[in-house]
């Protein structure tokens, strides 16, 4: 590292916290929006000097939206609640079923493996409206609009060839011969795949399962297009705040608060996993 | 002591499909017994390292059978073996000690815990990684974790120990010292052991017998002495030894008392047929083409001899190497005392009949060892 002088230090800082701010003041904007009225948020200029009020919160928890014209009923609670079961369950069988198979396209090299990989990492290609037209019809004929299971299965387009490709690297990463030497030990395919390869990769396995949940979380147009009010997720519920009196900026933030917290946390903790996820190139071949 | 224990009949190992195919092991045959230590010589890509990973089950045998204490390997579960490898790239388990890599496969068996400190802690002895037993393998050396690798196959009650490159990253005075232990400790413990390796001091030293590879086939599988005195052909003649054999090729010719090897150059080695026995001469003069090798030890300063220019001369500490030239080629000298020859002098140097080795110069194969037909 070279000596820095004092002039750099100070640019670097300054350049680093406008970078912050640049990023975090939206974020704090929609928090002090969230302890707001709807009258102090459309003030002209905006001011920070308000009375904060817990009212926009209260109104998501209890499901009673007041506007100026009327009482709504709201189900945010739902919406969150959809958000948190669809986007668990999504990752949780992208992982069930995208790591063996990472795990398989990493280690064994059969006819076809490639193309099969890369059809699945084809998904990520396509617009999605492309595909949601027919899907929708198909999922009506079917039975599968406005079911959990069918968004879960829809959410796999999502998560699926993420966590297949990201995980895929990782296996790939491991020396194969630590496996072997796990095996020659009396030990059989699949317990040196639980026992071995499973706990090398998992930093691995946890940055790519937050990175799909994360968009999972933030995915719209599927819930938008496949289900009705009660399926889904925060950030189709969101609309329901744009109402016949106008749109409800308060309770919009604090919306908006109550979903980033979740993925904030879970960032927050994978954090630690995530840093060893970039270490892991120091197991040695 | 006798009884075969692995058993290797015609084995092929084709890697890839038919467009592509890589053939690295070619009808390989050969037998070790109970006890014995047998290593796989050869450069890169000989194939030494595709047997041994068939014979552990990582690679499937494209033809032919591997038998291991009766029971035939080839469509055997790795588990199932019951072979402990110590891998080149050392493969230790990232999460565990030092101390737990060594047990670890210990702990599969039904050992008690007593027993698995004691082992581990004798074998972290004589490996000389005592110190390190509670670390974790990142943060020790290469040599220290290919140690730990060693140690965790020999700590193994296995029926054969498949040892590749064990002490390639060692540095010479431990691995000399560590030959002698691991050596003491197979022969004690009964292990019999099959060592893959490129270093010819290392096989020579640990071996009873040695294989030596090259392009896929076996070309000999002999102790290392007879590899030495009676190599089977020009290939396992030159691999052996260091410095290399000596060649010239060469013509025949006979008349009543002497045969004479023609080299280039009007130089030739002239030697009575008495010093040959009958058969040796009566192959030697149905070829056309020989190659005639010496070894550089085995090439002797005598006043009658040929002369020879010297091109280099290294004194090495304990020996002299002495490079020249001969009729155009190049001739390698080892002498035990130190040589005062300059650059450009020159040398007398006699090649004693016992001493030559005669190959087929088309097919390679070996004709006659000194005085005898070669077997």
């Amino acid at each position: 590292m070279e000596h820095q002088s004092k002039l750099e230090t100070v640019l670097r800082g300054a350049a680093l916290l406008l970078v912050v701010v640049f990023f975090m003041f939206p974020i704090f904007w929609i928090f002090l929006m969230s302890l707001q009225t709807n009258e102090t948020i459309l003030r002209v200029p905006p001011s920070i000097n308000f009375e904060p009020t817990l009212r926009n919160y209260k109104a998501l928890i209890t499901g009673k939206l007041e506007t100026s014209a009327a009482s709504l009923e709201i189900n945010f609670l739902q919406n969150l609640w959809n958000s948190v079961f669809l986007s668990v369950a999504s990752v949780s069988l992208a992982l069930l079923l995208g790591v063996p198979a990472a795990y398989a396209f990493a280690r064994h090299k059969f006819k076809g493996s490639e193309d099969i990989a890369f059809t699945l990492l084809s998904f990520r290609f396509a617009p999605p409206l492309l595909v949601l037209l027919p899907l929708s019809l198909y999922f009506q004929k079917m039975g599968l609009a406005n079911t959990y299971l069918g968004l879960i299965w829809v959410y796999q387009l999502i998560c699926l060839p993420l966590i297949l490709w990201i995980v895929r690297g990782y296996f790939e990463d491991i020396s194969p011969d630590i496996e072997y030497a796990y095996r020659v030990a009396g030990h059989s395919w699949f317990s040196t795949f639980r026992k071995i390869a499973l706990p090398l990769a998992g930093p691995g396995i946890a940055a790519a399962g937050l990175l799909a949940f994360i968009f999972a979380w933030n995915n719209f147009i599927f819930a938008l297009v496949l289900a009705s009010a009660d399926k889904q997720p925060v950030t189709v519920g969101a609309l329901a705040f744009i109402t016949a009196s106008g749109i409800q900026y308060g309770q919009i933030a604090a919306a908006i608060v109550m979903s980033i917290a979740p993925t904030l946390a879970l960032a927050l903790y994978a954090q630690k996993y995530l840093v060893e996820g970039l270490s892991l190139g120091a197991v040695k071949g | 002591m006798n009884d075969i224990h692995l058993d290797i009949q015609q084995v092929d190992k084709i890697y890839g499909t038919a467009a592509s195919a890589v053939h690295a092991v070619k009808g390989l045959s050969m037998v070790v017994r109970r006890g014995e230590i047998a290593s796989l010589l050869g450069s890169s890509g000989c194939g030494k390292t595709s047997t041994l990973r068939m014979i552990a089950g990582f690679e499937g045998v494209s033809k032919g059978t591997i038998k291991l204490a009766g029971r035939t390997l080839n469509d055997l579960h790795p588990v199932k073996r019951n072979v402990a490898m110590a891998f080149e790239g050392y493969s230790l388990y990232p999460p565990l000690t030092i101390s737990d890599n060594i047990a670890f496969a210990l702990k599969a068996t039904k050992h008690g815990a007593k027993e698995i400190a004691e082992k581990v802690s004798a074998m972290a002895e004589m490996l000389e990684i005592s110190d390190i037993l509670d670390r974790y393998p990142s943060s020790v050396s290469g040599g220290q974790q290919q140690r730990a690798s060693l140690g965790r196959a020999l700590v193994r009650d296995a029926d054969l120990h498949l040892l590749d490159e064990p002490m390639g990253q060692l540095e010479p005075q431990l691995r000399a010292l560590l030959r002698g232990r691991i050596k003491h400790y197979i022969k004690e413990n009964g292990v019999t052991a099959i060592l893959v390796t490129h270093d010819q001091a290392e096989a020579n030293a640990l071996s009873d017998r040695i294989a030596v590879m090259e392009g896929g086939y076996l070309q000999q599988f002999d102790s290392p002495e007879k590899l030495k005195d009676q190599p089977n052909n020009l290939y396992t003649g030159t691999f052996v030894g260091e410095p290399p054999m000596n060649t010239f090729s060469a013509k025949i010719e006979r008349n009543d008392t002497l045969v004479r090897f023609i080299l280039d150059q009007g130089v030739s080695l002239s030697y009575n047929i008495s010093d040959f026995s009958p058969n040796v001469i009566d192959a030697v003069l149905a070829l056309q083409h020989v190659v005639v090798g010496v070894r550089p030890y085995a090439i002797k300063r005598h006043a009658d001899g040929m002369r020879a220019t010297v091109v280099a001369n290294h004194w090495l500490g304990d020996q002299t190497h002495i490079a020249a030239t001969l009729a155009g080629h190049s001739v390698i000298l080892v002498e035990h005392d130190r040589a005062t020859d300059k650059v450009g002098d020159d040398i007398y140097i006699n090649l004693d009949p016992d001493n030559i080795h005669v190959f087929d110069r088309d097919s390679g194969a070996a004709v006659s060892h000194g005085a005898d037909i070669a077997r």
